[in-house]
């Protein structure tokens, strides 16, 4: 593990406690997955440290796991300009409380990318000002990139002008 | 607007319409009005009150299929909303259906304005999570091809750009240049648009004397025509004067929102993937990260434009330092063999029959690579599970990221801004609603 | 008369057919509906190598109330099907659709939930160009081949559909 990054994870798990879950690491990526109670936290002081701050969200997405417990995954990217180093926050939650708290306060720029796992997933971020869906349209009732959901989409979903 | 979109914060000011009532001596007057029962009486004078306009999702202007609710007072832009998911193609779960190999192809249009800026960039990732390397030879060569594509690019923005605010000749000049360009591709790669070029572990085919010769012969004649396109517009008192102050985002604001690439460097941040995380074989070449402090549509014009120079370059130096070799790295299991191979010999037959039809099955794990494209930051994020198709892949599209300012931009302008400030943030709806 | 013999024997209503057919075969104004990467095929097309206004076309209008022919280069989703389907219902008659390219044609390499798998589900199409995206030449072939079905059409059964064109 890089010795910048080693440190920052140290210094997370010092700060967050028992909220840091796992630390994993492969081909150099490295992945904390914390409790959702404490995201807020985590990226706040991720961005505000003095040390190696990471001023830039790279990317926020969410991904369905297909398990019983903890199904959905959501996925936080963050860039630190001044180390050029990169770190990666998992946060993972039930299907019937899929809700997790919005860092928008913290980076605006996440605004998007949390409308576009709200579509795709469908996992809700509390304290969203504009969770709407990203890219289908408002009346389509199902999140597409669920394992659950076929490829070729359910018939009739989405609506289609007449010929005439 | 409600309260709560008020409070929350600037950026989803969303318009929505709801009654406007004049000022409060305006409404006491409208009042007495109606109390004289004044049949003149009109609440509704669109001077006085907000207007909501639809932008897109077919307008000339928008670079594809972006639609843009604007709110407008009188002429100047009270607050914007894009609207995306007109072109939104279902890329991720495509990839989750297919293999690794058999997802280059959809990486090619992703952003199609350097579809092999696209290639690379997802190779990359998926030889990081199998943890293989192409050899030295086919690293110069798709770092000779990405820069090309960059400049392609660049052209396309430049061009358009021009166009927007009223130079129809550069779009002309850019895309005889890019003519060029994609006759080289054309060449090399075998496709002059739609590349598919690279493969795991290496590329389609090496790159012979005839195709270094016509990149040569470009890279000779580019920068005098770029001059020459250069002059017509950069000291053009309308094009200076409409893109210059419109707008203007600082270092901070732009980091915030998640601007990269071109947009970011505008506003004086020195970030370039290039240089402070190098992939393939940037770090062992010299060039310069452009940077312009204004923050302006005229610095991220001419940040591109210095970048093509700086592209010029890096072609120059890959195609001194082209060293020798094959270009496919040594990796059976992995790397599709050679076509001819696979009609003579048995383990070429039955190592491509298991990559074409099983896929090339990495161990279980997840990666995340970026590159610096002409556009931004462009991420893969592949989530395996040893499985020979990804469990899920994730593309960080930097034109996604980049349009997320527009509201922010586009605030407080005049409409006919609009085109300046859309034009020099440079999105590609391909890649923004993926 | 001199006009006889230029137009050739018959009635009159055949006459006038040809005339208009041939002054609407030469003046083809293309409505860009470009919506991914076929529309930068497109603008290849005008561009001075290839230089579309040979064949009577360089006239792009971006207002459907001025255009004959729509040019629907890319893939179209079914957010944006609705969206070109009132820009096609604006057009003016006669009209006249080009499927440019894979997607439009077929839906093309994109078998998803969002991609409307050909557009002739909800319109009229009379060439189906292949390619992915189709060079300029190709497009060309598809005008062309188009301009000869104007051509053949009559002022009053232009809307002739029977076979669309498939160029390839």
């Amino acid at each position: 593990m890089n010795p910048v990054i080693e440190k920052v994870v140290h210094t997370l798990r010092e700060r967050l406690g028992d909220a840091v879950e796992e630390v994993r690491e492969f081909r150099d990526d490295v992945i904390v997955v914390v409790d959702r109670s404490a995201i807020v936290e985590a990226v706040t002081w991720l961005r505000d440290n003095e040390e190696c701050p990471f001023p830039l969200c790279e990317d926020v997405f969410a991904l369905d796991a297909y398990e019983r417990i903890k199904r959905f995954e959501v996925n936080y990217h963050f860039f630190s300009i001044k180390e050029h180093v990169r770190i990666h926050l998992k946060v993972r939650v039930d299907e019937d409380d899929a809700v997790i708290p919005s860092i928008t306060g913290v980076f605006p720029g996440a605004g998007w990318y949390e409308r576009e796992s709200y579509d795709m997933i469908g996992v809700e971020f509390s304290g969203h000002p504009d969770l709407r869906r990203m890219y289908m349209p408002e009346e389509f009732e199902y999140f597409p990139m669920r394992k659950d959901y076929p490829l070729m989409g359910i018939p009739g979903a989405l609506p289609l002008p007449k010929r005439g | 607007m409600s309260d709560k979109t008020k409070s929350s914060s600037d950026l989803y000011d969303t318009p929505v319409i709801t009654t406007h009532l004049p000022p409060r001596e305006k409404r006491t007057k409208m009042l007495q009005a109606l109390l004289d029962m004044d049949p003149d009486l009109s609440f509704d004078d669109p001077l006085e009150n907000d207007m909501v306009l639809n932008m897109g999702p077919s307008h000339p202007a928008t670079h594809g299929v972006l639609r843009i609710l604007l709110r407008l007072d009188g002429e100047t832009i009270v607050s914007a909303l894009p609207e995306l998911g007109y072109l939104h193609r279902g890329y991720e779960k495509i990839a989750e259906n297919e293999t690794y190999h058999e997802f280059i192809t959809h990486t090619d249009r992703l952003d199609y304005l350097q579809p092999l800026h696209n290639n690379v960039a997802y190779i990359l990732a998926v030889e990081k999570l199998l943890g293989i390397e192409a050899p030295p030879r086919a690293q110069y060569i798709r770092t000779l091809l990405s820069e090309l594509a960059r400049i392609s690019s660049h052209l396309v923005a430049f061009g358009v750009m021009a166009m927007d605010v009223g130079a129809m000749t550069l779009l002309l000049w850019c895309f005889r240049e890019r003519e060029k360009i994609h006759d080289i591709f054309d060449l090399v790669v075998g496709a002059r648009f739609t590349t598919s070029f690279t493969r795991i572990g290496g590329i389609a085919q090496d790159i012979q004397d005839d195709g270094i010769a016509a990149i040569r012969a470009f890279i000779e004649q580019f920068p005098e025509r770029q001059l020459e396109a250069e002059r017509l517009v950069s000291r053009n008192r309308i094009f200076y004067d409409r893109c210059r102050n419109t707008g203007v985002i600082s270092a901070e604001d732009a980091l915030a929102i998640g601007l990269t690439g071109p947009n970011l460097r505008g506003s004086g941040v020195p970030l370039d993937l290039r240089r402070d995380n190098p992939y393939m074989v940037y770090d062992q070449l010299d060039f310069d990260v452009i940077t312009e402090s204004e923050g302006d549509s005229l610095a991220r014009y001419y940040v591109r434009l210095k970048e093509m120079e700086e592209s010029l370059k890096i072609i120059r130096q890959c195609l001194e330092k082209l060293p020798e070799g094959s270009v496919h790295a040594h990796e059976p299991k992995k790397v599709l063999p050679r076509k001819e191979r696979i009609y003579t010999r048995m383990e070429e037959l039955i190592h491509d029959f298991m990559i074409v039809n099983f896929g090339v099955n990495p161990p279980e794990g997840e990666v995340y690579h970026a590159v610096e494209s002409a556009k931004g930051q462009l991420g893969f994020h592949i989530v395996s599970r040893g499985e020979g198709h990804p469990w899920r892949l994730k593309i960080r599209s930097p034109s996604f990221c980049n349009l997320q300012a527009l509201p922010q931009l586009l605030k407080g302008h005049l409409l006919s801004d609009i085109l300046a400030i859309l034009g020099s943030l440079d999105p590609v709806m391909g890649e923004a609603d993926k | 008369m001199g006009l006889e013999s230029a137009l050739g024997e018959g009635y009159i209503t055949t006459q006038l057919d040809a005339l208009i057919a041939w002054g609407r075969k030469n003046s083809l104004w293309p409505m860009p509906m470009g919506l991914s990467c076929c529309a930068i095929e497109l603008m290849s097309a005008g561009d001075p190598r290839h230089d579309i206004s040979r064949f009577g076309m360089e006239v792009m209008r971006f207002s459907p109330r001025q255009s004959d022919v729509m040019i629907v280069a890319g893939t179209v989703t079914y957010k944006m099907a609705h969206v070109v389907r009132k820009i096609y219902d604006q057009m003016a008659e006669p009209r006249w659709v080009v499927a440019m390219g894979a997607c439009a044609s077929s839906g093309g390499m994109f078998r998803s939930y969002s991609v409307v798998q050909g557009i002739d589900q909800f319109l009229p199409v009379d060439v189906f160009t292949a390619g992915c995206p189709p060079r300029p030449e190709n497009l060309f072939n598809a005008l062309i081949e188009l301009q000869k079905k104007v051509e053949k059409s009559s002022v009053l059964d232009y809307r002739d559909r029977k076979e669309p064109i498939i160029v390839s």
